[in-house]
């Protein structure tokens, strides 16, 4: 039995003052998602065929480059701050729990610099 | 991790029947929650046949009816049989509900009856609340005002800002929005939860309290506040009508409103 008063136990170590970010982080981001995703996603249906050359084309046209980074972070970005969540929804005990969220945080940002990377690679290369 | 199989020692196992030995014409199954904590035991469910001719029309009337006639050691909390108190909170049919307030003919074959989910149990149908009033008690549920009260009469209010706190004060506490949610479920060690935060909700939009920025300070947290998900379970689970999920939304905005 605990002697610690029930009212001491919710009151812990008190308000972290945080959390507000992060939830206008994710709304922000969901709602610049819904044009990003139209773009890719019409833009993608219009482009014909799926030929080598064809693809390299597409990425490399300047608009075209810049939408796509800006997709891959934001999606990247809405991704981490919803797993996040999930994962401080789930997973208790405070080792775990960090250890999940700097491990899905670190893997997010490696997809990150691997997808602008690759963009700038394709748009700004020259041997296609 | 979070636990989404129940303990070994908490798992339902059937339980003894007992059956109508009158000549009653119009039978209800009660399939009623019991643990007794001096036995050792897992919980079972037993099966009640209650004749509803002689018997009131909610479920309320019918744990009586049990309790009375039939099993005396049933123990569940009720007091004003009205909806006013909030004591008989339980799980019926599977929604949370208030037992005074729900009509037996409402439920389709046999009525299940549990305790609140997801809380300890101390006997029965009556769940140990201590952390759910330790929570409430926690978002300091008193006006809180730097001006003297006027000598001659009360704090006035008008009557638009009166109506602001009219529903939320309505919320008897009677934990089934918060026993309702998921993400008590899982955090309630951390989240406030849908009855607690409707209440700091009252608090901060009154008028008369002159901390709503500590209020909101104190709430501003992952995990106090933010363990909100918007499932809407506390808003359908409520048995007066209230909208705890829209007063958890509030006070996000409220939030975001002061940083920009």
């Amino acid at each position: 039995m605990s002697l610690v008063s029930p009212l001491n136990k919710v009151l812990g170590l008190g308000s972290a003052k945080e959390g507000a970010q992060h939830w206008w982080a994710q709304r922000l981001s969901a709602v610049a998602l819904i044009p990003l995703g139209l773009w890719f996603v019409f833009d993608l249906a219009g482009m014909g065929n799926f030929e080598y050359g064809t693809v390299v084309g597409f990425i490399s046209s300047p608009i075209r480059s810049i939408l796509l980074i800006l997709l891959i972070i934001t999606l990247a970005y809405h991704s981490q701050l919803g797993i996040q969540v999930v994962v401080e929804d789930y997973v208790h005990g405070s080792s775990l729990k960090i250890a999940a969220i700097v491990i899905t945080s670190f893997a997010h940002i490696f997809v990150v610099v691997g997808g602008v990377f690759s963009v700038l690679k394709i748009a700004l290369g020259t041997t296609v | 991790m979070a636990q989404f199989r129940l303990p070994a020692n908490s798992r339902v196992k059937s339980g003894k029947t007992y059956p109508d030995v009158g000549q009653a014409k119009n039978i209800k199954k009660f399939l009623i929650y019991r643990f007794n904590p001096d036995l050792k035991e897992n919980p079972t469910l037993d099966t009640y046949e209650v004749d509803m001719d002689s018997c009131g029309p909610m479920v309320l009337d019918a744990l009586i009816k049990i309790k009375n006639e039939i099993d005396s050691t049933l123990a569940f909390r009720r007091s004003c049989r009205e909806g006013i108190c909030g004591s008989c909170a339980m799980n019926i049919d599977g929604v949370n509900t208030l037992a005074c307030l729900k009509p037996v003919n409402e439920v389709k074959g046999s009525v299940k009856v549990y305790p609140l989910p997801h809380m300890p149990v101390v006997k029965d149908l009556v769940p140990d609340l201590t952390n759910f009033y330790a929570q409430y008690a926690s978002i300091k549920p008193w006006l809180e005002s730097k001006t003297p009260p006027p000598p001659d009469h009360e704090r006035l209010q008008s009557k638009e800002d009166q109506e602001k706190i009219d529903k939320p004060s309505a919320c008897i506490m009677c934990a089934c929005c918060s026993t309702a949610c998921p993400s008590y479920w899982w955090n309630s060690d951390r989240y406030l939860g849908p009855a607690a935060l409707l209440q700091a909700y009252r608090w901060i939009v009154d008028s008369r309290d002159e901390s709503t920025g500590e209020r909101l300070d104190s709430l501003e947290d992952p995990f106090r506040l933010y363990r909100c998900h918007t499932i809407l379970n506390c808003t359908q689970a409520c048995p007066k009508d209230l909208n705890p999920a829209k007063a958890i939304t509030e006070i996000k905005k409220l939030i975001a409103h002061r940083r920009h």
